[in-house]
């Protein structure tokens, strides 16, 4: 429908524009004065952003292959942006988390953050879009580099920003070990120069089959797996995740955990497939690391007294799940791996969401704190519990419809039986830390001295976009064949190149 | 013909397969990727014992210059001259995309850099010390 609207001149525009408005509008922020206009501006941007990411996967889904060459410099010399299915819908998810995480936390970013960097905020936040939506929309190896290092330096800053010291250790562990995943990540990519002349990654992905088993380039296929997987917070890389989810503002939480692994596990995922074209490969290194991060992380989970931190080890071993699909490596296990992308970001969001709410009206995230907090503010807690069943994979919610596409997936497969039965039993875990805090939520008695009596439910706007996010979750889950067919066509781009 | 092959004029084929060569020789023939490597390990050594948040950001740095210099040796063209347009025409010069993509990459160091020494201060400011164990000390004392 965009397409139809917008000129055509605009229309060949559009992946450069995708990456180029928010990076613009990010230092226009510093300029207001107040952060009201602020918010409102990056509200717009991350709108804008949307609008063009729902037109590039429309033409995507209509017509292939968009390839915009950046300056006119054709590729494989100049820097390419290769728009396919496979980053068209990651490209839809990052501008979409961002739009909807803005747009549900004015009121807790006024009162964690004080008045004077709101303006720095939104620059920061912006940054962190741009350089998420880069990595998504490049073609050109450095350049994921380059827009990987953008998003992850406004992501420290915006860690930072939390409103316990302990964000700053937080922020400083995650500049540590983003440092070095980033530097391991653009060494491996200057191996594969040396070897192949070329940082396209298309002409890599042509180049490479030639000499696959050349030392240079398993060194390189090696130290970019490790680079991306700290990106990605895959098991045992995962160490700097649990404190920047507890610690970062609410609103950052909740669009870091949408997107930010999401977008290292698509990169991974294009160079597992497209690049280096060896699955068989990723199937024994990342497949028990897969399943480790799935059970420890979701132990981990069960342990914790803080319900963000308990949502920050869920998240690790979602990306488990996600991991352990990639690792299957057919087209249905890499479609089912989309799948849990896109309902995890969905679960996760809202579920964030919702903690942003109670978290701001207790002032506190311990659960402890909660104890019948289903009383004071029902539609948080309801909001809470259908994102939890779509997390769980309950049928009639999104998360159905992932989980029961990567079961499918399983069954062809030639030891079903066994990996069937370790998804089911981390399913089972999840329901357990899921139950814990529901049951909390809706049957504990608040101890005396705390006055949970007089609290309101969260803000309005706030609870509204929380409210849209749970109802999504269960329209996908009825709805499912939209998700679905976004991630068949992710997958053919991934393992046939169409 | 691979830009291995090319930049080090054969001696990084030597480099690569250097089993069938003279010890000596084969470390010589690429000691500067030797030194990035030894550089990178110091570095990551240091980012990851060292208590100090500072130290940890000189060890990081030290990480990032080995991966500098594992770029530039890459661009160097064995008795290549300087990538400047002149008046012969077939003059062998190195190759200017690494130095140019490393010149990206080092701002981006110096940004990191600068990040992490501004949450240093930071962090002093708030527990008083920039000692890694006094800081974990003092958090598991809050909660």
């Amino acid at each position: 429908m965009f397409v139809a609207i917008l000129p055509a001149a605009l229309l060949t525009q559009l992946p450069i524009l995708q990456v180029a408005i928010p990076l613009l509008a990010a230092p226009v922020c510093v300029l207001f004065r107040r952060g009201r206009w602020a918010h409102d501006f990056s509200l717009l941007v991350t709108a804008i952003a949307s609008i063009i990411s729902v037109a590039l996967l429309q033409f995507v889904f209509n017509g292939g292959v968009i390839s915009y060459a950046l300056g006119g410099f054709a590729p494989p010399w100049g820097i390419e942006y290769r728009i396919d299915s496979a980053n068209a819908v990651i490209l839809l998810l990052v501008s979409v988390s961002g739009f909807l995480a803005l747009l549900q936390s004015r009121a807790s970013i006024e009162t964690e953050i004080p008045e004077q960097k709101h303006p720095l905020f939104y620059t920061a936040f912006l940054l962190c879009l741009t350089g998420l939506l880069g990595v998504a929309a490049t073609g050109d190896a450095f350049n994921a580099f380059v827009f990987l290092e953008i998003s992850s330096l406004a992501t420290y800053a915006l860690v930072a920003m939390g409103k316990s010291p302990r964000a700053l250790t937080a922020a400083f562990r995650y500049l540590i070990l983003g440092t070095i995943g980033a530097s391991t990540f653009v060494i491996g990519v200057g191996l594969l120069y040396m070897a192949t002349g070329t940082l396209n990654m298309s002409d890599l992905a042509t180049r490479i089959p030639a000499s696959p088993h050349h030392a240079v380039i398993q060194a390189a296929f090696a130290l970019i797996i490790v680079g991306l997987g700290l990106k990605a917070a895959i098991f045992p890389l995962h160490l700097w995740l649990p404190n920047v989810y507890t610690f970062a503002p609410a609103v950052v939480t909740t669009f870091l955990a949408a997107t930010a692994t999401k977008v290292a596990l698509y990169l991974l995922a294009r160079f597992v497939f497209v690049i280096f074209e060896d699955a068989s490969f990723a199937g024994t290194l990342l497949m028990p690391l897969a399943l480790l991060a799935m059970f420890l992380a979701s132990l981990a989970a069960l342990q914790q007294g803080n319900v963000k931190r308990i949502l920050a080890y869920s998240s690790i071993a979602q990306i488990g799940y996600m991991l352990f699909a990639l690792a299957l490596a057919s087209t249905q296990a890499v479609a089912a791996a989309w799948l849990l992308i896109l309902t995890h970001a969905l679960a996760k969001g809202g579920l964030f969401m919702a903690v942003a709410g109670i978290a701001l009206q207790t002032g506190s995230s311990n659960l402890d704190d909660w104890k019948g907090i289903a009383k004071q503010m029902p539609w948080s807690a309801a909001v809470m519990v259908v994102c939890f069943l779509s997390l769980v994979g309950v049928p009639l919610t999104a998360g159905f419809v992932a989980k029961w596409s990567l079961l499918s997936a399983i069954f062809s497969t030639s030891e079903s039986i066994i990996l069937a039965a370790v998804v089911a039993g981390v399913s089972l875990l999840t329901l357990l830390y899921a139950g814990k805090v529901l049951e909390t939520v809706y049957l504990g008695t608040p101890d005396e001295q705390n006055a949970t009596a007089n609290l309101r439910e969260a803000p309005l706007a706030m609870l509204l976009v929380a409210l849209l996010v749970a109802a999504m979750n269960i329209y996908f889950g009825f709805n499912g064949t939209m998700l679905s067919d976004l991630s068949k066509r992710a997958a053919l781009a991934l393992l046939s190149g169409f | 013909m691979n830009v291995t092959e090319l930049v080090m004029g054969g001696d990084a084929a030597l480099f690569m397969s250097g089993m069938n060569a003279h010890l000596l020789d084969f470390l010589a023939s690429g000691y500067n990727y030797w030194m990035a490597v030894v550089l990178m390990m110091i570095g990551f050594y240091i980012t990851l014992t060292r208590s100090n948040l500072v130290k940890k950001i000189i060890g990081l740095n030290l990480f990032q210059t080995a991966m500098f210099l594992l770029y530039i040796s890459i661009g160097n063209v064995a008795n290549g001259t300087v990538p400047i347009l002149t008046d012969k025409p077939g003059a062998l010069y190195s190759n200017p995309l690494p130095h140019v993509l490393i010149l990206t990459a080092i701002v981006v160091g110096i940004a990191t850099t600068a990040l992490g020494l501004a949450l240093a201060v930071r962090i002093h400011e708030a527990y008083g010390t920039i000692e890694e164990d006094e800081i974990l000390d003092a958090e598991a004392g809050d909660s």
